[in-house]
């Protein structure tokens, strides 16, 4: 079974025969014992440290269809290397730009990934209202909103609905997480613990969504909801819309009510407040640890882990826009 | 667009799998099946080589081409080896020998056989080409060519053999 891997730690990166060589090096130049991964364990690598490697590194890598993502050291993604792209149809290409270009085909599209975002939003007030967290206000009104996502007559409107159910989500936030207030949704610094789990996990929701579509035919730069360009590869934007509230905002209410994330792992700095390195780390192990559980899919009758659930909504978009069947967004059942 | 031994078989497997193919809609290699699959072909045998001839082979009927690579033929013997991993699919390759032998006599090659083997069964079966079956792949070849050209994805066949093909998530997905 393939695996991502993180580096953490700055050093240089070579191939070995058939192994990746990582050898990490630290402030002073000083090398430390290197280690090695083969080559056909990798899924791709996460690097969070100064990486140091030359291109016929990055070849293997692109034969081995293995992809990269850069993040700074503010934790910011910063891009990624892509292997050349290996599953292409012109057939998809071209029904993925005719159902961009078409606005009430794009549209369609579109509605459906906030309907999945807003369901899947719901589930999880539901949840935590039957555990003594009264979110019941809050499910009203985002309950009361619902009709106007299949109504929105452009993508302006719905992006203006979605905007109004995320801001009411993020009020319930307070009262979900038991020992930290998380205000108002700062972003660029974020400003406290729980606005610095939601920048970076939702970052990481980002990277894995578009790994999973460079599996697919379809092409991460054209996207229904989000305006193609806005980010190079804004269909990755569009399918986090739906997983975020299963996959990151669940983690982060577990990681802060069962204390496994503390104030010490974050650095707080004048105006803004971004995780260690330690507390990144336990953030990412928890991260892949949820991205490898799995649940029994109801349609296919077979177990199939929360990652893969992203692939199977490419699937279901390849579908839709071939007119093979309609697209249904991710509505989490159990 | 020609018509190849491939289409030929995947057609009768499920011609929702074929239309699928044929539009680039292919999955990952992930799996264990091409690894095998090119095991079996290393050592099963890896004598074979010197004994019999790779060929390329086109013809044109109806106006539809047609092509097929066949990678063990026994010219003397007049025999086309052919090896399966399982006899899972067992009238889909012998439809898509019989397309060879059928190739090899548009050709002017004529009475040939094929051999289908099993070599994890250890199990063969021998395949010739009728009158009747040359009409069936004349009707074939058409429908295959109206699919190529066709927008309309065929319907699923919700068969049995859905759960192992690679295709299986992809069509049975749903919400
Ligand atoms: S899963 Fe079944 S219906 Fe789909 S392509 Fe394969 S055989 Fe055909």
């Amino acid at each position: 079974m393939k695996k991502s891997y993180y580096l953490f730690n700055p050093g240089r990166i070579s191939r070995r025969d058939n192994s990746l060589k990582f050898t990490p090096v630290d402030d002073l130049g000083a090398e430390g014992a290197p280690r090695y991964i083969p080559v056909e364990s990798v899924d791709n690598l996460y690097t969070f440290g100064s990486l140091d490697a030359n291109s016929a590194l990055y070849n293997f890598l692109g034969k081995e269809q293995i992809s990269v993502h850069f993040f700074d050291h503010y934790e910011h993604y910063t891009g990624s290397f892509m292997p050349k792209d290996f599953l292409l149809s012109g057939k998809v290409i071209i029904a993925q730009t005719e159902h961009y270009s078409n606005s009430s085909k794009r549209l369609s599209i579109a509605s459906k990934f906030i309907e999945g975002a807003a369901f899947n939003i719901l589930k999880n007030l539901r949840y935590y209202n039957n555990r003594d967290k009264d979110t019941s206000v809050q499910i009203d009104t985002i309950s009361q909103m619902t009709p106007q996502i299949s109504s929105a007559r452009s993508i302006e409107e719905l992006m203006g609905v979605e905007g109004k159910i995320r801001l009411t989500y993020y009020q319930t936030f307070d009262l979900i997480i038991n020992d930290f207030e998380m205000g108002p949704r700062t972003k660029q610094p974020p400003s406290n613990e729980v606005n610095a789990l939601i920048s970076f996990l939702n970052m990481m929701c980002y990277t894995l969504c578009l790994d999973m579509i460079h599996h697919t035919q379809l092409n991460p730069t054209i996207s229904f909801l989000h305006q193609p360009g806005y980010r190079r590869y804004s269909l990755a934007l569009d399918l986090s819309e739906i997983f975020k509230p299963i996959l990151v905002d669940r983690l982060i209410f577990s990681l802060l009510n069962k204390r496994q994330i503390q104030t010490q792992d974050f650095d707080h700095q004048l105006n803004s407040c971004l995780l260690k390195e330690n507390g990144r780390k336990k953030v990412v192990k928890a991260w892949d640890d949820k991205l490898n559980e799995t649940i029994k899919h109801r349609s296919l009758g077979r177990n199939v882990t929360y990652k893969h659930l992203i692939k199977l909504e490419c699937y279901k978009l390849v579908k839709h826009i071939l007119n093979i069947e309609e697209y249904k967004p991710f509505k989490a059942w159990w | 667009m020609s018509v190849n031994g491939t289409l030929i078989q995947l057609f009768h497997i499920c011609p929702r799998e074929m239309w699928l193919h044929t539009h680039g809609i292919n999955m990952e290699h992930t799996s264990e099946t091409v690894y095998d699959g090119k095991l079996l072909h290393e050592t099963s045998y890896s004598q074979r080589p010197e004994k019999y001839t790779e060929i390329t082979l086109s013809a044109c009927f109806n106006n539809i081409p047609l092509t097929g690579k066949i990678d063990f033929y026994d010219a003397k013997q007049k025999i086309i080896h052919e090896t399966k991993r399982s006899d899972k699919a067992e009238v889909a390759h012998e439809w898509q020998a019989k397309f060879y032998i059928w190739l090899l006599l548009l050709n002017d090659i004529p009475d040939v056989q094929a051999i289908l083997e099993y070599p994890k069964l250890r199990t063969s079966t021998t395949v010739q080409l009728t009158s009747h079956d040359i009409l069936h792949l004349t009707n074939t070849i058409s429908t295959i060519q109206h699919l190529q050209q066709s927008d309309k994805c065929p319907d699923k066949i919700q068969s049995k053999i859905c759960k192992s093909c690679s295709y299986y998530e992809l069509c049975y997905i749903e919400e």
